[in-house]
């Protein structure tokens, strides 16, 4: 049982239950996302997938696909609401590209460059004096860097049934904290999905820096999404 | 007792549910002041939770504390019409009789000085929450009094003089219901029960039926549909169904609900029993926002007696559940994530609480006011109802005004009077401007004045704030932008940063720093906050400046400065590099203020 609907103009083929971006991503249509990553559960809190579907304006990682539906994705307008979203993010943090170690495997740095934030943003900087938690042996925590994206929490929660990870406090000061003093007194190991799928330079591996040289990393073969895109007929 | 089985004691109180956090962190924060570490370990024991995931909660709301609290905890009431009662000073003399700042503990642990957003007493204001009682129309010489009697060591009870009686009587001590004009729907007079016995001889088709002929939309300022809520709900398959009020009337504002369930708890109560027999639901849950826990005794106490009275408790009954500080929670998804023991975050939808709503079940959340109207509709028929107000609004509204009138208080009066007429009543005549409906609402001047109060003119969930001339906009702007900024539950990114961008460019245009640009950019910054924000909160939060930009352009033109062959006018290079001159330790001669510091 598969429905038709169309994002962009082109029919894209969903089954019932499917997410708009779940059906986009089998069809090779890329909707940019942060929070959203395959085999965890959806959060709909970055709002960077945020398209047009039958002129409401809603999370596409979320938002269930429907017959008919016309979605609108990669135009002028959704491109310059991600952008400002991305924007917001940098401008949150401490995102010091040129001294992060994940430079070039960042995605919230990808997006940026998908999204053509190129000139000085018009966003006030916040500045803020997080928390950096290098207690543990193999796995540093940088909350600087966190842009609450929550995939640590989920994938602690669902994946390593451990729930290392968690939100504490409300709106500006809603952050990423651990289950414990601090992160040596937690369970959690480098082998965790948890402290793998950071999108960003938040949680990080211990005494690898650099194995792998700027200009050789991830996003530097191709912009985010470049994949989902290749599947594309 | 040791503080461990006091914390065991209060999680067995409630059967070690994790879905009673809420009720489990109030119970300890009461008793002990404080929720530590220990203690979280402990009631993630007890409850199958982590540690994170109940500090998670702790750390949500406002009314819960990671550090020790006085054993009277003082909570000024900040709203921007106490500010503009006299806040000030009232905030000055409870510095100094205390001898603490704002935001400190004395260093005995007696007392705590807060501040806290619209506690729903604008219309005695100055106003402030002491533990769990209120005290209101504050003065300097009042707050010495209070301060030297509690510190003499009297319970807050007894320094407001609030006499032992019942708990309506109580009320009445602490509060005025100032109902300046009652209407023939709500505060009239109401016969006991009598929707209630109407709806006992419908079948649940037939109450659908009438308040689907009613009209009736939600009273809480959406305006949906009650009847498609209920319909919704009643359709969806499931064993169990809950009905729940929202009582977190946390709009700033907005009062009328304090005064509904003070004077018409039955009916309330009456509304939400007529709603669970004809969705079919066995529980229910009046929300109570935390601001509100000196009513709670008093909706108890009605409770009780109409379980005594054998109208509730048998096939369905209801239970109350505390908020702790936190507006969001006024949102349904956030309400019902609280009701679960949960941080107040808003829900993704779909699905809609209709049809997974509380613990996973069809639910239906409706607004206190709608629940009244409910009852009153099953008592006089759909038809009298619908006869009420305009077209596309039926019945009576409460309304709460406050701010720079005579007459502040609650008038319940039909759809479709003009604010004009409702100003005149109150005695608001030479206001210069009004905020309907809150800060989520719309800032009026005067030419609008003869707009109707219905869903689809000037809307509102209840509030009318009136400002003189005397009041400064971007002032009021400023205010409610923190406020937005205060409350925002952080989970979506527009919400939680681009409110602090707003707020913070508003403080531009008040220091005379804002650019002609400065206003493209409030509304384009505003519009990606609506449009991408994940629920009502981030969706009208920008409300204040659109609406005060509209209509009170002028307010931010004069303070705007042109930009002239590349160069602001507001550029001031001086204090740009101050924090840099700072950081080097070098002065300048020549611009440095105080050269000798």
């Amino acid at each position: 049982m598969t429905f038709e609907f169309l994002i962009d103009g082109v029919t894209v083929t969903a089954t019932p239950g499917q997410t708009i971006m779940e059906a986009a991503d089998a069809a090779g249509i890329y909707i940019p996302r942060l929070c959203d990553v395959e085999g965890l559960r959806h959060q709909g809190g970055c709002r960077v997938c945020t398209v047009k579907a039958g002129g409401r304006s809603v999370s596409a990682c979320t938002q269930p696909a429907e017959a008919g539906l016309q979605v609108e994705n990669n135009t002028p307008a959704r491109t310059k609401v991600r952008r400002d979203l991305v924007e917001m993010l940098f401008h949150e943090g401490n995102h010091l590209c040129p001294i992060c170690e994940k430079s070039g495997n960042c995605e919230l740095q990808a997006m940026a460059y998908r999204l053509e934030m190129t000139a000085p943003t018009r966003f006030p900087w916040l500045e803020p004096c997080r928390d950096l938690d290098a207690s543990h042996p193999d796995v540093a925590l940088d909350t600087n860097r966190c842009i609450s994206c929550g995939r640590c929490i989920r994938a602690s929660q669902d994946q390593d049934g451990k729930g290392v990870f968690g939100y504490v406090g409300r709106g500006i000061h809603r952050r990423v904290a651990v289950n414990g003093a601090d992160l040596a007194h937690t369970n959690a190991a480098a082998t965790d999905h948890a402290t793998q799928v950071c999108p960003v330079g938040c949680i990080i591996r211990k005494g690898e820096g650099f194995s792998t040289p700027i200009g050789e990393r991830h996003f530097d073969h191709g912009l985010i999404g470049h994949e989902i895109e290749g599947k594309r007929k | 007792m040791t503080i461990e089985t006091d914390v065991s004691a209060i999680c067995d109180r409630y059967d070690n549910d994790r879905h009673r956090m809420l009720d489990i962190l109030l119970d300890i924060q009461t008793a002990q002041r404080c929720i530590t570490p220990a203690t979280m370990d402990q009631i993630a024991a007890a409850t199958g939770l982590t540690r994170i995931a109940v500090e998670g909660v702790a750390s949500f709301y406002s009314f819960l504390s990671l550090t020790p609290k006085g054993r009277i905890t003082i909570r000024l009431c900040d709203d921007i019409v106490d500010r503009f009662s006299g806040l000030e000073a009232v905030q000055a003399a409870f510095e100094a009789a205390l001898g603490i700042k704002m935001g400190q503990t004395s260093p005995d642990g007696a007392f705590s000085l807060e501040l806290t957003p619209c506690i729903g007493l604008c219309d005695q204001a100055p106003a402030a929450m002491i533990n769990d009682v209120v005290a209101t129309r504050l003065t300097p010489d009042r707050v010495h009094e209070i301060a030297a009697a509690l510190k003499h060591g009297l319970s807050p009870q007894e320094a407001l003089a609030i006499p032992a009686g019942s708990p309506l009587d109580r009320i009445h001590a602490q509060v005025d219901s100032n109902i300046r004009l009652a209407g023939d729907v709500l505060l009239g007079s109401v016969p006991q029960d009598a929707g209630l016995q109407a709806a006992l001889n419908l079948t649940p088709a037939a109450i659908l039926d009438a308040v689907e002929g009613s009209g009736l939309r939600g009273c809480g300022g959406a305006g949906f549909l009650t009847v498609r809520k209920w319909r919704m709900a009643a359709a969806a398959p499931s064993d169990h169904r809950h009905i729940i009020c929202n009582a977190d009337e946390g709009e700033p504002g907005t009062f009328k609900d304090r005064v509904l369930l003070t004077e018409r708890a039955d009916l309330v109560f009456e509304g939400m029993t007529i709603a669970a027999r004809a969705v079919g639901a066995r529980a229910g849950i009046l929300y109570l926002r935390g601001e509100y826990l000196y009513l709670r005794d008093h909706l108890m106490a009605v409770l009780a007696s109409r379980r005594a009275r054998g109208v509730l408790g048998t096939e369905f009954d209801i239970r109350i559940q505390m908020g702790a500080g936190a507006y969001i929670c006024g949102e349904e998804g956030a309400l019902i994530s609280s009701c679960e023991g949960l941080p107040g975050e808003p829900k993704t939808r779909p699905p809609f609480p209709v049809t997974r709503g509380y613990l996973g079940h069809p639910t239906v959340v409706n607004n206190v006011e709608t629940f009244a109207h409910v009852a009153r509709i099953l008592d006089r028929g759909a038809a009298w109802f619908h006869a009420l107000g305009t077209d596309r609004s039926h019945g009576t509204k409460l309304f709460s005004i406050s701010g720079d009138c005579e007459r502040p208080g609650v008038y319940e009066l039909p759809y479709g009077v003009t604010l004009r007429y409702l100003l005149a009543l109150a005695g608001a005549e030479d206001a210069a401007a009004v905020q309907v409906g809150g800060p989520s609402g719309t800032m009026v001047g005067r030419d609008s004045y003869d707009h109707r109060l219905t869903f689809d003119d000037l809307a509102t969930g209840g509030a009318v704030i009136v400002f003189s001339a005397r009041r400064n906009i971007l002032e009021i702007v400023d205010y409610y932008m923190s406020f937005f900024v205060h409350e925002s539950c952080g989970y979506c990114t527009p919400c939680r940063v681009g409110n602090v961008f707003l707020k913070k460019a508003i403080e531009k245009f008040r220091k005379g720093q804002a650019n002609d640009d400065d206003i493209t950019y409030l509304r384009d910054l505003s519009a990606t906050i609506i449009e991408t924000s994940r629920c009502g909160l981030g969706m009208t939060s920008p409300n204040p400046i659109l609406t005060s930009l509209q209509n009170f352009p002028l307010v931010y033109a004069a303070l705007t400065k042109p930009t002239q062959n590349g160069i602001k006018a507001t550029f001031d290079i001086q204090s740009a590099i101050s924090g840099a001159r700072d950081i080097a330790k070098r002065r300048s001669y020549i611009f440095d203020p105080d050269f000798t510091k």
